[in-house]
């Protein structure tokens, strides 16, 4: 060992990264360039200066109502729940060293979503309470499923068929709930089943900006033992990291972000589960990929809704494009995980 | 193969119990609904004493639509004994292996681009396209070491559903009126059913049947392993096909006339298996009745519910049966990854 080789170590750490510092750079400037092409386009589309005139406060004829009620609602429920899911689903990849295991596969997200729509839908709550509601309905589908996958010895694979079990369960209430609310309609079950953007208020959005701007930073502190928990128990245990503690603290702020986006956008389909290996694939991990996989799901997100607005003659809900981007890859990964025998 | 009594002993008890059910459901079918009538009512309306009266018509509709329900259960009981002894797996039915929304997918597209409006148009969109998923399913499931392992079996089945449903709703939302039709056809469930629809399913049901009744004990063999039923002189390969066909053919049918309706296989099976044992030549007769029992029963519980609407049968069957699922999951070989 020579200083030779500490000083290869060394340039090879820092260019890894700095790749990291590159990347995310450039992830967040497609992101903002996202926002503000979902802020111009629309039926009329508005000048960048209008746009900015209007986000400044000033009237300008046609475009405020248009920018400040209906395109900027969108624009920032996109791109916080997207954020929200990609953090969410990271976290509980990483941790569990699976990309199955994410809170759309395991059901946590449908458990959300179904307490939402009892207290929109049935209770017709306010947004509070709704997001504690799901908050709350997230977590307890979370125990449960840990609880009914840990048997003998715990494993992935059996809380992934718990999981989709309990899916099962709750999409049948969503229905059951929709119809006894009399809002069996598609677009109400499209919302609440895949996900949807349209039609959000500003009202709507305090408890998701909220909750992504407090429970970030504290996953992002908790990232350098999340990276550690990511070698395995025992080697994290002999690291010094206590697990038990750490994963509680990760569960809870994952379910909380990925909790509060379904309150308001309902389940959006895959971006949880394919946001943390595309921003793993591109940033590599030189550091956790905590704000890297939000950024990849706010893109995600602004991205699908764009083109689910724009690209075809009629208008698309965003969680229907994911579904049908997400669910080849799911299957390509279910494949390659065969392969592999690691299933 | 052994002679003589091959049930076991509980069989007679049990037999009479879910036809007892199998009594109770039709009728209570026939009585409750939207609007719940009389015996004497329904006895007037069946008898003709009443002819002409809104009644007679609610009774009449009424018994269609439960002989629809019995006979669609008993498909679905089959079809969950032979996709499960196929697939040597505990957890394989037709809607967790995404064989419902393969058919659906293809009827959603013979509505909207060939504008089709019938199930006797649409029943061979819905065969090709229970057949074309359940082949890829299984195709994706059984990869890699171990065959087709639970897990990867559902996780297959799951992201093949998920990935079809998204395609359903794509497909439909542009059009308004292939939406209504089908609405219509989803959420009608049972309740769509009319001679019609019967006589259409009955062919599929009689094929099914004596296609499942012909593979049993070739299914039994198939239980010790592949090398074993070879060994007894069973053609392993040949069973197994017409076994899943007939599967397929069942889940498939069912699905084209009344909408997909899930886990009324692996209930019915499982219930069955837990009674009477694994034998399939038990098993196809006996998962029939339970399917029936099953459906029915779940479709007056959906009319209740749901009052004065109704509750489809399909959304309270997945209640019923996800736990099951659940409980099957916890009890799975996993390996530990």
């Amino acid at each position: 060992m020579s200083t030779l080789a500490i000083e290869l170590v060394r340039r090879v750490r820092m260019r890894q990264r700095s790749r990291w510092t590159a990347v995310t750079a450039a992830l967040a400037v497609v992101a903002v360039a996202l926002c503000c092409a979902m802020l111009m386009l629309g039926n009329t589309i508005y000048p960048v200066r209008d746009v900015a005139a209007v986000l400044m406060g000033e009237e300008v004829k046609g475009a405020a109502f248009a920018v400040r009620t209906i395109r900027l609602p969108r624009m920032l429920a996109g791109l916080f729940a997207g954020f929200a899911f990609g953090v969410s689903g990271y976290v509980f990849q990483t941790m569990l060293r699976n990309p199955l295991a994410n809170p759309n596969v395991i059901g946590i997200t449908a458990g959300s979503s179904a307490a939402a729509v009892f207290c929109i839908v049935v209770l017709q709550a306010g947004k509070g309470v709704t997001s504690a509601a799901a908050v709350i309905a997230g977590l307890l589908a979370a125990l449960v499923i840990y609880g009914l996958a840990r048997g003998r010895t715990f494993s992935i694979g059996r809380m992934i068929l718990v999981g989709i079990g309990i899916q099962a369960m709750c999409n049948s209430a969503i229905t059951y709930l929709l119809l006894i609310a009399r809002e069996h309609n598609l677009p109400s079950a499209v919302r609440w089943l895949t996900g949807s953007l349209s039609g959000i208020r500003m009202e709507e959005l305090s408890w998701l900006i909220a909750s992504v701007l407090v429970f970030t930073p504290l996953i992002i502190l908790m990232s350098r033992p999340l990276q550690v928990l990511e070698l395995g128990e025992q080697t994290a245990v002999s690291l010094g990291v206590r697990t038990d503690r750490t994963r509680l603290a990760l569960v809870v702020g994952a379910v909380v972000l990925s909790a509060v986006a379904t309150a308001v956008t309902g389940p959006i389909a895959a971006v949880a589960f394919l946001a943390g290996p595309i921003a793993v694939r591109l940033a590599g991990t030189a550091r956790a990929n905590v704000i890297p996989a939000g950024l990849v799901g706010a893109a995600l997100v602004l991205a699908a809704d764009l083109a689910g607005q724009f690209a075809f003659p009629v208008k698309f809900p965003v969680g229907i494009l994911t579904g049908i981007i997400g669910a080849p890859y799911l299957l390509y990964l279910i494949v390659r995980m065969n392969r592999k025998g690691e299933l | 193969m052994q002679r003589g009594r091959f049930y076991p002993k509980t069989f007679f008890p049990v037999f009479l119990l879910f036809l007892a059910l199998l009594v109770l459901g039709a009728i209570a079918s026939v009585l409750f609904g939207a609007r719940s009538l009389s015996m004497q009512e329904v006895l007037d309306g069946l008898f003709g004493a009443g002819e002409g009266i809104y009644e007679a018509s609610v009774v009449q509709k009424r018994v269609v639509r439960t002989v629809f329900a019995l006979c669609c259960g008993a498909a679905l009981g089959i079809a969950g004994v032979l996709m499960q002894a196929v697939t040597r797996n505990p957890l394989a039915d037709p809607a967790i292996l995404g064989v419902n929304n393969g058919a659906a997918f293809f009827v959603v597209c013979g509505i909207s681009f060939f504008q089709m409006s019938t199930a006797r148009e649409y029943i061979w969109f819905a065969l090709a396209g229970a057949l074309a998923t359940a082949v890829f399913v299984l195709g994706i499931g059984s990869m890699g070491r171990g065959g087709a392992s639970p897990l990867k079996l559902v996780l297959a089945g799951a992201a093949t559903s998920a990935a079809l449903s998204s395609l359903v709703t794509a497909v439909l939302i542009p059009r308004l009126n292939a939406m209504e039709e089908f609405r219509f056809w989803q959420a009608g469930s049972v309740g769509a059913g009319t001679w019609d629809s019967f006589f259409l399913l009955l062919p599929f049901l009689l094929i099914g049947l004596v296609a499942a009744v012909i593979s049993a004990p070739a299914m039994n063999a198939l239980a010790l392993g592949d090398e074993t039923a070879t060994g007894l002189g069973v053609k392993t390969a040949f069973m197994r096909y017409v076994a899943a066909l007939a599967g397929v053919i069942l889940c498939g049918a069912v699905t084209a006339v009344a909408g997909p309706i899930g886990f009324v296989g692996l209930l019915s099976a499982h219930v069955i298996r837990a009674l009477l044992g694994p034998d399939v030549r038990v098993l196809v007769p006996m998962s029939a009745l339970a399917g029936a029992v099953i459906l029915t029963v779940s479709d007056v519980a959906g009319r209740l519910i749901g009052r004065p609407g109704e509750l489809e049968v399909g959304v309270l069957t997945a209640f019923i049966g996800a736990p099951l699922l659940i409980i099957l999951a916890m009890k799975a070989k996993v390996r530990a990854v």
